[in-house]
């Protein structure tokens, strides 16, 4: 017996919440990128709770998806960040405004 | 309230401080470490959670790979401590009301559910138990999503590459 499934939704829930915020509202693509990470973090974690509350095993088969899924953003992501940091030389997503006219 | 409750909520107040943490420090490296704090109670609820495999992968890509390549990059790069974006109300009031009617339906949802009230009870699946399970019947997802990281790797490369290759041009027109 550990805890209702609702408190582990809901702590899911606040990491989720907490990830969205680092992704909108910081000045930073590094930062950007780290809140994806949390977001992703916080919907495995969901996923491993709901794998015991049914005692299936597909949540963690699944919980392993998502750690391959974010392994392969952030290496595209982050490369992608230094190809925009050496062109523009800044980190800050306001400033790719190149295509402005 | 049982020990494993005690457990799991001391957890869950260590990763909502640290992951607070993180997205509010203005140092990116100090943001990392949190990171790497709120990441170590995420794997210890795996293994409360009876997912011991998935608590060493936690550890092995998350903590490990996946934060160690953030810090190579904040390492690489030059990066000014950058502080959070000028809350203007106007711009933030309608996003935030939003956010907050879709919280407070979501944790409506949640609390109403009967499904979500029961009770976790203790179990661990074995990790060979969860690799036999993977390889039968998931054997195609695993081949995908293997692809997925192929494609991932020769994206990273090309990116670099395509950069080598302008600066190269541009070095030699300048002599």
């Amino acid at each position: 017996m550990i805890v209702p499934y609702s408190h582990v939704l809901f702590l899911a829930g606040i990491l989720f919440a907490l990830g969205v915020v680092c992704a909108v509202a910081r000045r930073n693509l590094i930062m950007m990128l780290i809140g994806v990470e949390i977001m992703l973090n916080a919907a495995a974690l969901a996923f491993v709770a709901a794998a015991l509350r049914w005692q299936q095993l597909e949540g963690q088969v699944f919980v392993l998806f998502i750690f391959a899924i974010a392994a392969a953003e952030v290496s595209v992501g982050l490369a992608l960040i230094v190809y925009a940091y050496r062109r523009t030389g800044s980190l800050d997503p306001e400033t790719y405004n190149i295509l402005k006219w | 309230m049982t020990l494993y409750g005690i457990i799991f909520y001391i957890l869950a107040a260590v990763i909502v401080i640290a992951t607070g943490l993180a997205i509010t420090r203005r140092n990116l490296v100090h943001a990392v470490i949190y990171l790497i704090i709120s990441f170590f109670g995420s794997a210890m609820l795996y293994f409360l959670f009876g997912a011991p495999l998935l608590a060493a992968l936690e550890i092995i890509i998350y903590a490990g790979a996946i934060m160690v390549l953030f810090l190579f990059i904040i390492m690489m790069l030059r990066v000014d401590p950058t502080a959070l974006r000028r809350p203007s109300l106007r711009h933030w009031l309608p996003a935030g009301i939003l956010g907050i009617i879709y919280l407070a339906v979501a944790a409506l949802v949640v609390i109403t559910d009967p499904g979500s009230q029961a009770t976790l009870k203790t179990a661990m699946a074995r990790p060979r138990a969860l690799g036999q399970f993977l390889f039968q019947r998931y054997w195609l997802s695993v081949e995908i999503i293997s692809f997925l990281l192929l494609i991932a790797l020769i994206g990273a490369l090309y990116l670099a590459r395509a950069f080598l290759k302008e600066s190269r041009e541009q070095s030699e027109g300048e002599l």
